[in-house]
């Protein structure tokens, strides 16, 4: 008994295990490095997006002054510009 | 199905030999599908490991004495429930444990990021295989919980009484868990040096197994300490044993990491530091399992030294320390970088500061942990350390990492005006204020300069806490024109990380409160007293009403009934107890091995909001000890000649000894109650302890806060924002556009 069912686990581990190398795809295919390269910026925006609302709670809850508020939005969205550009001249990665 | 349990246990290891060769091949140039094909075999491994969990937990619960762990760690008269959890009390059954946790947040972690970051996962997965492969392969050569016996024994020796505790069921898993979650982001960061890729993305992605990691630590090290008070018996609950400490220095190192990710993940700066600290927390989560097991240091939770696993562990350790120098000097140019602090007067800057306060925290504890062991090596002679050697240094960092928790919500990011921060400082600096002066004035606070700045510092956090809160819904009101509750929820709702953040600030204040309350103000004294007599503490008078006394088949319990009144008017009634498990030590005799097995204390406890007042007995029962001597002497001849009857008359001639043998106990453990035999109390009062305990519940919901996925709307954004970008000409028009 305990040998089928050890049997019977090798057989599904080896089943799950082996599937995307069953599967009709090229085994030699590679991440695309553009792809990378845009993910990372995605992450950037958005991260500098979270850094705007942040600092725009900052400003309503008293921790920033009007002036000091103005000075950092300019920068954060002088950055955020920078990263779409970057985002934009970047060639569509490849879909799978 | 022992032979089932450690088949799976074999491949399980070969998954993790697989898992990581194909990892590495698919890195190097062998393709995707190799990499994929090694995360499925995470998933087998994991899948592997609970079947063989759950064949060794069904063994437990059935009480199955042919596995040699069952017979060691169990018996049948253990009760289901701790029969059950009874598996992590062993060593080897802790490994496993530890292998099928680490492996399920290992395919959790997979599972989230098996598209992103390529060109990182294949190097973490890899490293999640190799720690993997480390813990299976104990299991497998040096700590096989599958062993069994040809010739088990009828009743097994039984779990350690000490651990028949609630909570002490649930600290373990909770300690592991944590221990395995740090090895997520740890395996990352290695994944990321040696890819090169050192972004922030790896942190994003990482950030909630960093957060879980924290949270299930802190649980685990407050669920350790609950059980230390009530069930120990010498009425505290944080001794700085080593396990302990083994604990609260990987919590510390990743509270310090989830303040300085976030200066990564906005600025791009702490490459180093923070890539260092989650190599140093990761190691640091291997150290305290190493001490769980090695019993190099004196603990009382330390499992038997076993010399194999001592080694094993050196070695592994060894290699996380030096891989993780090597790597990150290895990518020292890449880890650089330009972004600088633009004011001492920010978030930042605040958080810097608190991260030293951390690291130099952990630091302070790791060096007086080893110090029996540095002290050994150098001169010879191991020298032994108790709480004092801690307190004078880790209560002031502890005070001043309390205060920069106050400082840091207060503060906004990039810079603040010194108009700005003197506004926002002067409520919370108010409340601290006034919070000393009454204590200086109407308290008896002595020589505890300390307890009192922690007072101070803890009311500060809890004032500049609850500012945030009322601003933040001020703000919001302002906008949407919502009721107060509707917009502290939505509030909270929409910047889970920000305020559930400050919600654990609060709750490790108010439990740091309580610590230095209870520490610095707790009366204690031990009172040794006959039924009818009363003993004075901290202004209550402590009534020894009778004994009591019970004889079950599992224990064997003494304890007591007092009785507490203060000015005359009865303020509780405390029921303390002193449990003996039977030995099965034979020479102990057949009735004094009831009476010599090992003991536990049940505290009698009356929790408040202000003060505890705890007492635990420690029964007189040496004069029993003439009858139990001549109980033993006669019940042996019994037996004796009992069983020299032929078989058919023997079974009965024993069934009538043992009822014998059982009404003799209880007619000897009653003499406990008909005699007034003095007995010895421990009595503590001490103050704020409850807020120690709501504290850290308040922590760990924060925590949850924190942790807990975005609403769906907001997860949605990046899809519109994608839509938008193609609709928009020109980025300057979307940047107008962006909060």
């Amino acid at each position: 008994m305990a040998f089928v069912i050890v049997l019977v686990v090798v057989a599904i581990a080896v089943f799950v295990i082996s599937a995307p190398l069953r599967a009709h795809r090229d085994h030699r295919r590679q991440e695309d490095p553009e792809a990378a390269r845009v993910a990372e910026l995605e992450f950037a925006r958005d991260a500098k997006y979270r850094e705007i609302r942040d600092a725009e709670l900052d400003l309503r809850t008293g921790k920033l002054s009007p002036e000091d508020y103005g000075a950092i939005d300019r920068t954060l969205r002088a950055e955020a510009i920078e990263i779409m550009r970057a985002l934009e001249a970047s060639p569509a990665p490849h879909e799978e | 199905m022992a032979v089932v349990g450690r088949s799976l246990l074999i491949l399980g290891l070969c998954a993790c030999l697989y898992g990581i060769g194909a990892s590495i091949y698919g890195a190097r140039g062998g393709g995707r599908v190799w990499v994929d094909s090694g995360r499925r075999a995470m998933y087998v491994l994991a899948g592997m490991t609970l079947f063989a969990f759950v064949i060794l937990d069904v063994a437990f619960i059935t009480s199955d004495f042919s596995y040699n762990i069952v017979a060691t760690g169990s018996s049948t008269t253990t009760p289901t429930f701790y029969r059950a959890a009874a598996i992590w009390a062993t060593q080897q059954g802790s490994l496993l444990l530890w292998v099928l946790l680490l492996s399920s947040w290992s395919s959790l972690a997979l599972f989230l990021t098996r598209r992103r970051i390529p060109e990182i996962v294949p190097y973490a997965q890899a490293v999640l295989f190799a720690l993997c492969t480390f813990f299976t392969g104990l299991n497998v050569l040096f700590a096989n919980p599958f062993a069994t016996s040809a010739n088990p024994p009828a009743e097994g020796a039984g779990l350690d009484p000490l651990l028949r505790h609630t909570t002490m069921m649930i600290h373990p898993p909770m300690l592991y868990s944590g221990y395995t979650l740090l090895l997520v982001p740890f395996a990352f960061a290695v994944g990321a040096l040696i890819s090169g890729r050192l972004s922030a993305e790896w942190i994003q992605v990482t950030r909630r197994f960093a957060l879980a990691a924290w949270l299930c630590l802190g649980i685990g090290i407050l669920l350790g300490a609950r059980w230390s008070y009530t069930e120990l018996g010498w009425g505290g609950y944080w001794a700085w044993d080593p396990v302990e400490n083994a604990a609260l220095m990987p919590w510390l190192c990743v509270t310090a990491y989830i303040h300085s990710i976030m200066i990564q993940e906005k600025r791009g700066m702490l490459k180093v530091w923070n890539i260092s600290l989650i190599l140093t927390t990761g190691t640091l989560a291997i150290v305290g399992t190493f001490l769980v097991r090695s019993g190099i240091l004196s603990s009382i939770h330390a499992f038997v030294s076993d010399p194999t696993l001592n080694i094993s562990f050196v070695g592994l350790i060894s290699v996380m320390v030096i891989g993780s120098l090597y790597l990150v000097i290895w990518r020292k140019d890449s880890l650089k970088t330009d972004a600088r602090l633009d004011s001492l007067i920010s978030r930042e800057a605040v958080f810097l500061f608190q991260n030293l306060l951390l690291v130099a925290l952990t630091a302070v504890i790791f060096w007086i942990t080893f110090f029996p062991l540095i002290s050994e090596a150098i001169t010879g002679t191991e020298v032994s350390v108790g709480p004092p050697a801690f307190r004078p240094f880790v209560v002031p960092l502890a005070i001043l990492v309390v205060l920069l928790s106050g400082i840091g919500p207060i503060i906004a990011w990039r810079r603040v005006t010194v108009a700005k921060l003197r506004r926002s400082l002067t409520f919370p600096a108010v409340v601290a204020l006034a919070v000393l002066a009454v204590l200086l004035a109407f308290g008896s606070i002595g020589p505890h300069v300390f307890a009192l700045l922690m007072f101070g510092a803890g009311a500060f956090v809890i004032a500049a806490v609850a500012q945030e809160f009322y601003r933040g819904v001020r703000a919001r009101r302002a906008m949407t024109s919502e009721s107060p509750p509707v917009a502290l929820g939505r509030l909270v709702r929409r910047n889970r990380r920000r305020y559930g953040g400050y919600i654990v600030h609060a709750g490790v204040a108010f439990a740091l409160i309580g610590v230095a309350a209870s520490t610095s103000f707790q009366d204690s004294r031990t009172a040794t007293i006959r039924p009818g007599q009363s003993v004075m503490i901290h202004g209550y008078k402590v009534r020894y009403v009778r004994a009591t006394a019970s004889a079950t088949a599992q224990k064997l319990s003494f304890g007591a009934v007092l009785n507490v009144t203060s000015g005359g008017h009865h303020v509780t009634t405390l029921t303390t107890s002193y449990g003996l498990y039977p030995s099965q030590d034979p020479t102990q005799g057949p009735i004094g091995r009831f009476f010599n097995g090992s003991a536990e204390s049940r505290v009698g406890l009356r929790a408040g909001l202000t003060q505890d007042i705890w007492a635990v007995i420690n029964p007189n029962i040496t004069p029993l000890q003439g009858l139990i001597q001549k109980g033993n002497a006669v019940l042996q001849k019994a037996l004796t000649n009992a069983l020299a009857q032929p078989p058919a008359a023997r079974a009965q001639a024993l069934n009538q000894l043992y009822q014998l043998r059982d009404i003799a106990i209880e007619k000897l453990t009653g003499r406990f109650v008909t005699n007034p035999w003095p007995a010895t109390f421990l009595l503590i009062v001490s103050p704020l302890v409850t807020w120690l305990w709501l504290g850290a519940i308040m922590a760990a919901i924060g925590g949850l806060i924190a942790l807990w996925p975005l609403p769906p709307p907001r997860r949605r954004r990046p899809a519109l924002r994608q839509r938008r970008r193609e609709l928009a000409p020109e980025p300057e028009v979307r940047a107008r556009e962006l909060v």
